[in-house]
């Protein structure tokens, strides 16, 4: 024998993880402070592959983290501001305590502040890692710049939130890069490309909140104020990118015209200008005017490895974007009062329209409802009262279906009053075998440049028929055989039982029998092949079995339930009809 | 004045307001030393209510008092009348609060000591109402709480009292703007007013405010004091990247994993989304009995005709939140998902019509049994199929056309039956509760069933009497009539009979846990014998190799190879299985396959390992038998679950070369009876057909 007695638990993966407790006494943090700095730097929790070896044989739930981690911790500069501040804290309550006033005053002058630049460059080293990361920072701001300016949060902290996402809206219309806007219950999503990364956000309907209890906004805060750091860098690099004024400058505006005009209404200049930017009505100031000739046409050189099916279907596609960008360029837009002003606003100035509307209603309006250049009025109400010739009243939903579709379409479906098309998700890719809703279908067929079906009666018909054989060829081609067999086998039957079982041609049967043998036979030595799996290869194999059968059987629930509503709706309007006749 | 008092009501502080203004002393404590009650205070109000501009002051406490009505003069001695003992000569009780009376019928003591009793009836709301409609006076009526009266308050006192209210003087005749004469005048004058020297702290610099300072001056010094800084409250932005490096990783390390995103939401989120996408009624049930962690979708999907109908979503915050707490607490890993064909999973195997010939169809069934058929042994030559059930016959059926050409009745159920491999000897072992008996089914030549009973007559019994561990008995003339030849007599019940290759010996087992389950028989010299000196455990069958003096002997768990000649363990294989139901040899005699009750099916390799090569769970239930074919690649199981799975089991002469083992043909018939299926297989020794018994009495041929 000999040598050193070998330790449990002091080699091996008990020794790369450290448990949060020990974490925190490591970096002398209270659990509060801990936790902000782990938001801040971007640090999570690390699940060991061997719990029990890592927590020393012990199987209590335990968060862990990665050693090395919190060793890259210890060298944050930010920790020290957090002792900093918690020293702060300690004087104040001192000096609050002996009621020192000039104490606490002096203090309060003197609270420790840090910045977060460091850490954002740290943790996305290119522009392009902090774009990819966008998406939580755009709802997170868009969320506060929402509440309530008491209470919750500081109010700094909601103006800047404000501001910023006004910014990147600004930039989003500047650049056309809205891609896809999508009305859910929870809110509004928006999918805008920016410099070829997608950033989908999600906006709140515009109500007060009803703050819950059980949501810890200190959370929620340190987030936010990593967030719009990160969103005001985004910002600038992305103003700069298109060469506008950072921060950003109304088009046309100087501030000796408008000041006799604002100088009423606003008390701070700089409120007037962000109230005006966030109307989203008109464009930005650039720094250096865009000039025609420098943007010459790129020449295109042919990729390597890439047919000409390819690049053929790449330039279909860039001729596509170039043409939803300009989606409503000429048309004039006029916005009710009772319909959403920003999304509408942001959607229609992002593809290329203009957008007014009553003066009353925001600040911004550029022309009024009398104008007679207005092509399109937004118009969310059961019916109107005084229509004016030349323009469509339409239903918001135009407005974001146009958009998702890339093309405008036909309005007949959103009149005011009107029941509504479904409005469909674009972020969904249907893959062969899911199930397609037929609205999607006809969708489809719209972009393909087939002819729109036609609004009578007996096209409605014949459309849903077809509909439904798509459905249930698409899902059921198996059923069809089945269908077709039960047939012949009563059609059998029926023969027997009229006339003589002789009348018998055997021919065709042998011929589907050697179809149907051929199958049989294949499908067994598929069973058989199964038998001779390996155990794991079976469990794995039964699992992807099971989730295809469950995605097919989902899709034709679905199926099911549309034929049987279709029925429904179909057998009401005849009901109607005939009730009208009468 | 009075109003202060009134705050500090409950001090006795009598003599020293009486100091200050001799007006109001005396009737201070009477009014004020109690808090006012809301009736004391309605009186009050009513006054200023309705007499907004009375008259002249007047003073309250002489009018209460009894014996000092009129207002005294202010010039008056103070004393002359003042004094706390004199204070209220009616009642005695003091300054206290008067509530401690209200329990009893009086409320204090006269100056006799006689109780003062409290007027009969008090006045309910009713009376005070009536009063206050009738008595045109009530707006100055105060209740004395000392001596339960209502006074009238005079002209003066209502005066005072208002006067009071607006904040002026109660005394008439004071006047508040007298022309002020200043002490200290803005001239200066010739001599000083007082005639003190200054200090001489006056003229020398303080030592207090040094030590301030110089606390100041050490505190900035050591920067505990920090200068006011500009505060900038516009957050700076740059372009904080304008020298990335691309090539940089991320500070922390190599293995961070980015956040994932959120999916995207799919068209049942839409706020009005296509009608197959709303969830029924019972859907609707179902989502709200789930756990919120348990459902599929977090939301319920709902129809708003229009957009002005949409409302807040009450959980937004919410999922931010939780978002945020996903961010921060949730362990991310980076899981590899398959992206598997499932066709690419299953293997690649030749294809069965490739390797036929096997039995594919069922061809016969040899009914005649009534209970069900444990075991069958067919001839050497495949001519004839002798089966064993438990009805308590041994039944011996013509392969070709499934006819019974004999039964023979044996009065218990046949465990196991075994016709004798040897061509040249017609002979049936068949093994019946404690006893083999070996049956000339005299079947076929006629020649050869002469043979073997000369074989088995031509014994010449021994001199000497041997031990043996059983008993032989030649049948009866009865018996002989009916083909029976020998009977085996044990001391247990018998499992399994099995013979030899050459036709001479054969081996049995008995369910007995001794060394002598397991003996070894033989036919000719009437001879048995135990092999074992001691047990190794129960017994499930044991097997004869072809060709080498070697004999298999499968217990529960293991596999045991013995050398017969040399009398030693060779091999102990290793099943893996719970327990061995049955086990058969390939007739190459190196490849081993074993059947058990988990449902395995177990391939040894002889030369390669005593760990299976292969095993196959192609049953759903227990295995009963396994057989191979003599002389095709084949081998099946029989099960529970009542089928028959035919493989090809290819055993190549190249040792290099793996068996190659493909499942061929599941052969189905045999109904379930008492939950068993099949309970024997067996091979054709010539054509690659298949014998089942069944638990349903019937035998089933494979073609």
């Amino acid at each position: 024998m000999g040598g050193l007695e070998k330790k449990k638990y002091e080699r091996g993966s008990a020794t790369n993880y450290i448990t949060r407790n020990k974490a925190r006494k490591k970096l002398q943090l209270s659990l509060p402070d801990f936790r902000r700095l782990c938001i801040l730097k971007g640090i999570y929790p690390h699940e060991p592959k061997h719990k029990k070896k890592v927590n020393k044989g012990s199987t209590a739930a335990r968060t862990f983290y990665l050693l090395k981690d919190i060793k890259f911790l210890l060298h944050e500069p930010i920790v020290n501001k957090f002792r900093e501040y918690k020293v702060f804290v300690r004087k104040l309550r001192k000096a609050y305590g002996k009621s020192e006033w000039n104490t606490v005053q002096r203090l309060k002058e003197n609270k420790p502040a840090y910045k977060l630049d460091h850490i954002i460059k740290e943790r996305y080293p290119t522009f392009v890692d902090a774009l990819r990361d966008l998406d939580d920072a755009l709802s997170m701001c868009v969320l506060f710049a929402t509440f309530p300016r008491t209470g919750k949060c500081h109010v700094q902290i909601i103006q800047l939130c404000r501001r910023l996402t006004v910014e990147f809206l600004n930039y989003v219309i500047a650049s056309h890069g809205l891609r896809k806007v999508f009305l859910s219950i929870k809110g509004i999503y928006y999918q805008a490309e920016v410099l070829g990364q997608l950033v989908t956000w999600i906006t709140p309907y515009a109500f007060s909140h009803n703050h819950p209890t059980d949501v810890d906004y200190r959370v929620m805060a340190t987030f936010t104020e990593f967030y719009t750091t990160l969103l005001g860098f985004v910002n600038f690099r992305l103003y700069q990118s298109l060469n506008l004024h950072y921060p950003p400058k109304i088009e046309g505006y100087s501030s000796v015209e408008m000041k006799p005009e604002d100088g009423e209404a606003y008390a701070l200049d700089s409120e007037s200008t962000l109230e005006k930017l966030s109307a989203l009505s008109t464009g930005l100031a650039r720094a250096v005017a865009p000039n025609i000739e420098d943007e010459a046409e790129v020449d295109e050189f042919l990729m390597e490895g890439e047919t000409a099916e390819q690049e053929e279907a790449r330039r279909k596609e860039e001729e596509d974007l170039e043409k939803q960008k300009k989606l409503f360029e000429g048309l004039q837009f006029f916005l009710n009062r009772e319909v959403p002003r920003e999304p509408l606003a942001f959607v229609i100035r992002c593809f290329g329209g203009k957008v007014s509307w009553d003066k009353s209603v925001c600040i911004g309006a550029t022309y009024d409802v009398t104008d007679p250049n207005i092509t399109h009025q937004i118009v969310d109400r059961p019916n109107v009262e005084k229509q004016v010739v030349g323009r469509y009243y339409l239903q918001p939903q135009w407005v974001f279906d146009s958009a998702n579709a890339k093309m405008c379409l036909p309005v007949a479906d959103y009149f005011p009053g009107v029941m509504l098309p479904p409005h469909l998700s674009p972020f969904v890719s249907e893959k062969e075998g899911d199930y397609i809703p037929p609205e999607k279908l006809k969708l489809l067929a719209l972009q393909r440049g087939e002819e729109p079906a036609e609004d009578s009666e007996s096209g409605e018909e014949e459309e849903s028929g077809e509909e439904e054989e798509d459905a249930t060829e698409g899902s059921e081609e198996d059923s069809d055989k089945e269908d077709e067999g039960k047939l012949r086998k009563m059609e059998a039957q029926r023969s027997q039982s009229k006339s003589l079982p002789v009348k018998v041609t055997p021919g065709q049967v042998v011929k589907e029998d050697k179809q149907r043998l051929m199958q049989e036979q294949q499908s067994e030595e598929k069973r058989l092949a199964i038998m001779m799996m390996k155990k794991r290869e079976k469990y794995l194999y039964r699992k992807i079995m099971f989730g295809k059968k469950r995605k097919i059987r989902e899709a034709n629930k679905l199926a099911e339930k549309r034929k049987a509503h279709d029925a429904a709706a179909k057998s009401e309007k005849k009901k109607s009809k005939k009730a009208r006749r009468e | 004045m009075l109003e202060g008092q009134e705050e500090e009501g409950d001090l006795p502080t009598d003599s020293d307001e009486s100091v200050y203004s001799g007006l109001e002393d005396s009737g201070s404590d009477s009014l004020t030393e109690e808090e006012e009650d809301d009736r004391d205070r309605g009186a009050e109000e009513r006054l200023r209510s309705r007499n907004p501009q009375a008259g002249k002051a007047t003073q309250l406490g002489p009018k209460i008092r009894s014996k000092a009505t009129d207002p005294q003069p202010p010039l008056q001695n103070e004393y002359a009348e003042d004094s706390s003992d004199e204070e209220d000569i009616r009642n005695t009780v003091g300054n206290i609060p008067m509530g401690w009376y209200q329990d009893f019928p009086h409320i204090g003591y006269n100056l006799d000591g006689k109780e003062i009793y409290k007027p009969i009836r008090s006045k309910d709301e009713l009376d005070k109402f009536l009063e206050k409609m009738e008595n045109p006076d009530y707006w100055r009526t105060v209740h004395d709480k000392m001596t339960g009266v209502d006074v009238k308050l005079t002209d003066e006192q209502v005066e005072l009292v208002s006067r009071l209210q607006r904040g002026q003087f109660g005394d008439v005749n004071f006047n508040p703007y007298e022309p002020a004469v200043d002490f200290f005048s803005s001239q200066v004058r010739i001599h000083p007013v007082t005639n003190r020297p200054p200090d001489k702290r006056s003229f020398i610099p303080s030592l207090v405010e040094k030590e301030k300072v110089s606390k100041l001056v050490h505190a900035i010094k050591m920067g505990w004091i920090k200068p006011r800084r500009p505060r900038e409250d516009t957050v700076a932005f740059y372009d904080l990247w304008a020298q990335e490096d691309h090539n940089s990783i991320l500070g922390r390390h190599k293995m961070h994993v980015p956040a994932p995103k959120l999916p995207l939401p799919g068209h049942e989120e839409s706020y009005n989304p296509p009608p197959e996408y709303l969830p029924t009624e019972e859907e609707k049930l179902a989502w709200e009995q789930q756990e919120p962690s348990e459902r599929k979708l977090n939301f319920l999907a709902q129809r708003h005709d229009c957009l002005r109908r949409v409302p807040a979503y009450p959980r937004f915050i919410h999922e931010r939140f939780e978002r945020c707490l996903d961010l921060y607490l949730c362990p991310r890993q980076r899981k590899m998902r398959v992206s598997v064909d499932p066709e690419d999973l299953i293997p690649k195997l030749p294809k069965p019509q490739d390797l036929r010939p096997f039995p594919t169809v069922q061809a016969l069934v040899y009914r005649g049994h009534t209970s069900l058929v444990r075991c069958i042994s067919v001839s050497p030559a495949g001519q004839w199929l002798v089966s064993g059930s438990d009805d308590g016959t041994v039944k011996f059926w013509e392969v070709c056309t499934a006819r019974c050409v004999k039964s023979l009745p044996v009065q218990a159920a046949v465990k196991s039956i075994a016709w004798n491999p040897n061509p040249a000897i017609c002979l049936v072992a068949v093994a019946v509760e404690h006893t083999v008996l070996l049956v000339n089914p005299g079947l076929g030549d006629k020649l050869l069933c002469g043979a073997t009973d000369q074989l088995l007559e031509g014994y010449v019994p021994p001199e000497e009497g041997r031990l043996q561990p059983v008993t032989w008995e030649e049948a009866t003339e009865e018996e002989h009539r009916l083909g029976m030849r020998l009977r085996v007599r044990f001391g247990k019940p018998l499992k399994q009979v099995t013979w030899h290759g050459r036709g001479d010996y054969f081996a049995t087992v008995v369910s007995d846990n001794s060394h002598l389950q397991v003996l070894i028989h033989q036919a000719s010299k009437r001879w048995s014998q135990a092999p074992f000196r001691r047990s190794k455990g129960q017994v499930q069958c044991v097997l004869f190799h072809p060709l080498r003096p070697f004999f298999f002997v499968a217990t529960q768990r293991f596999v045991r190879v013995y050398h017969l000649l040399k009398q030693e363990l060779t091999k102990k294989l290793l099943t893996n299985c719970k327990w061995v139901s049955g086990m058969a040899l390939h007739p190459g005699g190196d490849n081993l396959i074993c059947g058990s009750y988990d449902s395995k099916l177990v391939w040894f390799d002889l030369d390669l390992s005593t760990k299976p090569y292969r095993v196959l769970r192609h049953h759903k239930a227990a295995l009963r038998t396994v057989a191979f074919h003599p002389s095709y690649p084949l081998f099946a199981s029989g099960s529970d679950d009542g089928s028959v799975i035919v493989c090809h089991g290819m055993v190549y002469n190249d040792l290099l070369q793996n068996p190659l083992l493909v499942p061929v043909k599941v052969l189905r018939g045999h109904q379930l009876a008492h939950d068993l299926g099949v309970l024997d297989v067996l091979f054709h020794p010539t054509q690659p057909w298949l014998f089942s018994a069944g638990a349903d009495a019937t035998i089933r041929l494979f073609t």
